[in-house]
């Protein structure tokens, strides 16, 4: 597995909600090595420091990569005035990604919270029908990929924290529903810490696999500097890894989330 | 004119061009030859190695500034005997020279570290008692002259390696310091470390690194090094390794006319891996362009008014 550094056309450009941007590169080298999962490292012109965003879908055939980010702070902010036909500088595909079973089997569950969304709908297009898809946003307005899961055939649940659609509250109630009905095989979550620790609970409590992607400030993004680090249990022993190379992609059981 | 040659020698050691990736940004050499063979580089000082392995500080450890960066990593390395197993045989079958790069917690630590170096086929030791983020062996041997005497000493006597002192900028007066280590047997100088800084959120009023205060560096810190290698040029004799803040083949020369025997690139390899290979190419085609034979001839040739 190897990266590339380069710039890559934009071939498109949508708002998917408020501050929320989806971009669509032709970057064939990068596409056909992506795994679901992985990130990549994107440049914002005039900032020291690359800013780290999932790789939301990844097409080996045309040769494309997609990306949906939120404006933050500047340097999204700054990424996000890149236009259709405005090259992009990243450094793809980086880390290690979900673990997708060539051939699925049982039902996989997907959980994202609010930017979290993204980096898993690879695996819905992968699992199709065999596949529930529970997302959790702060409102009805913040809500984004609803529909491209729905689309990829999975089972989409969507949680609003104030009610404004779907369930009212977290995404707990409903992984609990779901867990309870016994035919899950897979857990993947991705989303704030809160929520990435209650669903490995809850598969742990389930006797689940699960695989949770995190999120730490980066300098590199190829595993040089060791900014990246996160602890976890691994071997029986405690270890400080790296985000950016050793994940962002864990096993939930492993991770020490405080 | 033929090919100017850009090789530089430093205490014995040759390089194929003054370009070291600098402590802690490059690793040990595994992570960026994905884009470009490390042997494009004259150096690696490798990531700041302990006697034995250390974990670093809780996250965040890095923060963004205006052109630059403050970290906090706290030195996390699989200590010495990795480094001698696992990277060293690997670096060393490359065309590239191998520096390591050496913290303690006390003079012991050092002079351990150094005698179980002296013992490999590494090519020089950087020490390193310049590290603004753990609460011992790090600034605290940098800040005066007897402290940086002290450990220099106690390394000089434990290994017959050239061994290059880098040096805090975290000073009154940074030539002082220089002179000290250069008295006990120092071979080379290296400058600048990172500068204390600090950033807080102002909306949960928290620091941004979870240490609070962590090290400067990028293109925000350029001009004060330039200074500072400047004036340390000029108060001893041994070479001086400038780096701070440099981003680009100007920046390379900029530091060598100041007195940089050769530079190390750190930060600005995160905004673009290829700064260091640019860097190298860039320098060789100043001194074609202007009618330069050996890049030796630039260094300190700033002419001040
Ligand atoms: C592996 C990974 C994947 C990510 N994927 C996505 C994605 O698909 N979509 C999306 O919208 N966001 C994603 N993020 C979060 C995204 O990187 C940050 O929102 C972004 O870096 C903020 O930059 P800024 O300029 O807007 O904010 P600023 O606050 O101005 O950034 C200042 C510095 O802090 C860093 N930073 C701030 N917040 C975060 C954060 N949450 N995680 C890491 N670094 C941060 C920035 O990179 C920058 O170095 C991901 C983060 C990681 C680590
Ligand atoms: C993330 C990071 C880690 C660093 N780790 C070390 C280290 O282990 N040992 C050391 O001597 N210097 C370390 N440094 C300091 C750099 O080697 C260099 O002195 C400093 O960053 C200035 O150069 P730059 O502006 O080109 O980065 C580190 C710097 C950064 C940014
Ligand atoms: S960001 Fe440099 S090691 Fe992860």
């Amino acid at each position: 597995m190897s990266y590339f550094c380069g710039s890559y056309p934009i071939i498109e450009k949508t708002a998917l909600a408020g501050q929320i941007y989806s971009y669509t590169l032709h970057c064939p080298e990068a596409a056909e090595q992506a795994q679901t999962g992985q990130f990549v490292q994107i440049k914002a012109e005039g900032y020291t420091l690359r800013r780290p965003i999932s790789i939301c879908s990844a097409d080996k055939e045309k040769g494309t990569l997609r990306l949906v980010f939120e404006v933050r702070g500047g340097g999204t902010d700054k990424i996000s005035r890149l236009n259709v036909g405005e090259l992009m500088d990243i450094i793809a595909p980086l880390g290690k990604g979900f673990t997708v079973p060539e051939k699925p089997e049982g039902r996989a569950l997907i959980v994202g919270g609010g930017i979290g969304a993204p980096p898993m709908l690879d695996i819905a297009k992968k699992y199709g029908e065999s596949c529930t898809a529970i997302l959790g946003f702060r409102s009805f307005d913040r809500i984004i990929l609803d529909k491209d899961y729905a689309a990829a055939g999975a089972n989409t649940v969507i949680c609003t924290d104030d009610g404004s659609y779907g369930i009212k509250g977290t995404i707990a109630a409903p992984l609990k529903v779901e867990l309870d009905k016994g035919d899950i095989s897979r857990v993947y979550a991705c989303g704030p810490i809160p929520m990435l620790k209650a669903a490995a609970q809850a598969a742990k409590d389930a006797g689940v696999d699960c695989e949770v992607s995190l999120e730490q400030r980066m300098g590199c993004g190829v595993g040089a500097c060791v900014v990246c680090a996160c602890t976890v249990i691994r071997d029986g022993r405690r270890q400080v890894l790296r985000v950016c190379k050793d994940g962002p992609v864990f096993k939930g059981s492993e991770v020490v989330f405080d | 004119m033929s090919r100017p040659d850009i090789s530089v020698n430093i205490c014995g050691v040759r390089l194929k061009n003054p370009i070291i990736a600098a402590s802690g940004t490059y690793g040990f050499g595994e992570e960026y030859t994905d884009l470009y063979p490390l042997e494009k580089l004259g150096g690696i000082s490798c990531k700041g190695t302990t006697l034995l392995p250390k974990d670093g500080n809780i996250p965040p450890r890095i923060a963004e500034t205006p052109s630059g960066i403050l970290n906090s990593v706290g030195l996390q390395n699989p200590g010495v005997e990795h480094f001698i197993n696992e990277d060293l045989p690997r670096l060393k079958r490359q065309d590239i020279a191998v520096i390591a790069n050496i913290a303690g917690a006390s003079i012991e630590d050092y002079e351990k570290t150094a005698a179980r170096l002296d013992e490999t086929d590494v090519d020089m030791i950087e020490l390193n008692i310049s590290c603004p983020n753990v609460k011992q062996g790090g600034a605290t041997w940098g800040v005066t002259c007897a402290g940086a005497a002290s450990v220099t000493k106690a390394v000089r006597n434990a290994t017959k390696k050239p061994i290059m002192v880098k040096l805090t900028p975290n000073v009154t007066d940074i030539t002082e310091i220089a002179k000290a280590v250069e008295a006990e047997g120092a071979d080379a100088v290296s400058l600048i470390n990172t500068l204390l800084g600090m950033r807080i959120d102002i909306h949960t009023r928290r620091p941004i690194l979870h240490n609070n205060v962590g090290g400067l560096s990028g293109p925000a810190v350029f001009p004060v090094a330039v200074r500072m290698v400047w004036q340390v040029h000029n108060a001893v004799k041994i070479p001086v390794i400038g780096m701070g803040g440099i981003a680009s083949a100007e920046d390379a020369v900029e530091m060598m006319l100041a007195g940089a025997s050769a530079v190390q690139i750190g930060t600005a390899i995160f905004t673009d891996p290829y700064v260091p290979v640019k860097a190298a190419e860039g320098i060789e085609k100043y001194l074609s362009d202007n009618g330069i034979e050996k890049i030796g001839d630039i260094v300190g040739q700033v002419k001040p008014w």
